[in-house]
């Protein structure tokens, strides 16, 4: 019985810092590319003191490769980690049938939800 | 460009994301005097960029601690339902009440605090903590491996309710004041629910990217996030972030706590001035 817990907590624990790893790597490449290439071109694609504040204009500036799109790309990736963390843990517990604590993370999923949309109406 | 800035601002990051990582906070007391005062960015440009840096810090250290079990992702998860929903009572309770005396309370709060974690300096782990039934329950009881004691460290959950109370105010004061909500979360579960430290600045540490993530996008859609700013700060807690979990896992929980009793003082005294 508790040898199997173990076991079952051990695959948690890894999945979780497995998810975290890729947010993290993936972000920390984007972001290191935006910069390089800003200070290889030495311009930001954008006006002094000038950047994009919403996704949309983030995804445009990208595809025309603008090192300031490119590193808020990265931050956007970045910010997106903990709740794509959450996110695959609801799934692992669901997986594990575990069915206490998929309510409890999905609880805290929905409450992240509430307050993007809270953030967004702000 | 202003290769030289971001380099200053790396290097700030570095050490940020190092204490950060070590003491289960999110770095922002370092980054924004660090970018406003030495620096000259502008405050809200450096708020949002500390806002980064408690991600990074979370994501970063987390990829180490919950590999190794130092976290507790049960504990984590709970608890986050408290932080959350104490992070969205902050923002609807903003202008409604003073944050002069929340400041000031939260303060008295914090030096109470320092002194109940100056009176245990000499305990290594917990003794004698009688399990909650609640966290029976709800499997909050665990064990770590401890690299500077090279044992297994079992370890009971008690004060719950306490707890719980602690981290839903740590996310209402996230909420309207914008700091100091890592302190809370060691605190709660140093003092309240007897963890080993070890285990509360990690878990802390596990948490507190969450309750940021939550309030980020406003702050990227209000133009606050500035990609030359952020940017390198990101890169430099999530490297100084890795290096702080590596030396953390080899320190003792005394030391541990020794590092976090003189930056508890340090905030509780920037928000007495503040209220």
């Amino acid at each position: 019985m508790s040898k199997e817990t173990n076991s079952k907590e051990l695959d948690a624990e890894l999945f979780i810092s497995s998810s975290l790893r890729v947010g993290v790597y993936l972000s920390a490449v984007v972001i290191a590319i935006g910069l390089i290439l800003l200070f290889v071109t030495g311009r930001s694609g954008y006006q002094t003191d000038q950047f994009p504040t919403t996704v949309g204009e983030v995804l445009s500036g990208t595809i025309y490769l603008k090192p300031s799109a490119i590193t808020s790309l990265g931050l956007l990736l970045l910010i997106a980690t903990p709740v794509f963390r959450v996110a695959a843990s609801v799934l692992l517990f669901l997986f594990e049938k575990d069915y206490l604590y998929t309510v409890i993370t999905l609880i805290v999923l929905c409450i992240l939800i509430i307050s993007f949309m809270l953030g967004k109406a702000v | 460009m202003h290769t030289g800035l971001s380099v200053m601002i790396f290097a700030f990051s570095l050490v940020a994301g190092f204490l950060g990582a070590l003491l289960g906070l999110g770095g922002g007391i370092i980054i924004i005097p660090a970018l406003t005062l030495a620096l000259g960015v502008p405050i809200h440009e450096a708020i949002g960029a500390s806002i980064v840096s408690v991600i990074a810090t979370s994501s970063g250290a987390a990829i180490a601690y919950v590999r190794d079990k130092i976290t507790n992702i049960r504990i984590g998860m709970f608890l986050e339902t408290a932080t959350t929903l104490g992070a969205i009572t902050g923002a609807f309770i903003a202008g409604l009440i003073s944050t002069k005396l929340l400041s000031i309370i939260f303060a008295l709060l914090l030096l109470y605090s320092a002194s109940a974690m100056f009176k245990k300096r000499h305990s290594e782990l917990p003794t004698g903590v009688k399990e909650h039934p609640l966290a029976e329950r709800l499997h909050l009881s665990s064990e770590y491996y401890d690299k500077a004691l090279k044992e297994n460290v079992e370890y009971k959950v008690s004060g719950i309710y306490p707890g719980y109370g602690v981290m839903y105010g740590a996310g209402v004061i996230s909420g309207l004041l914008g700091i100091g909500s890592g302190v809370f979360k060691v605190l709660g579960m140093d003092v309240f629910m007897k963890l080993p430290m070890k285990v509360s600045t990690a878990t802390s540490n596990f948490m507190i990217g969450v309750t940021a993530a939550a309030s980020a996008g406003v702050y990227f859609s209000r133009g606050d996030i500035n990609p030359l700013v952020a940017g390198p700060v990101a890169l430099g807690v999530l490297v100084g972030a890795r290096v702080g979990t590596k030396i953390m896992e080899r320190l003792n929980n005394q030391t541990l706590r020794l590092i976090f009793i003189p930056i508890l003082i340090y905030i509780a005294l920037e928000m007495l001035l503040k209220g």
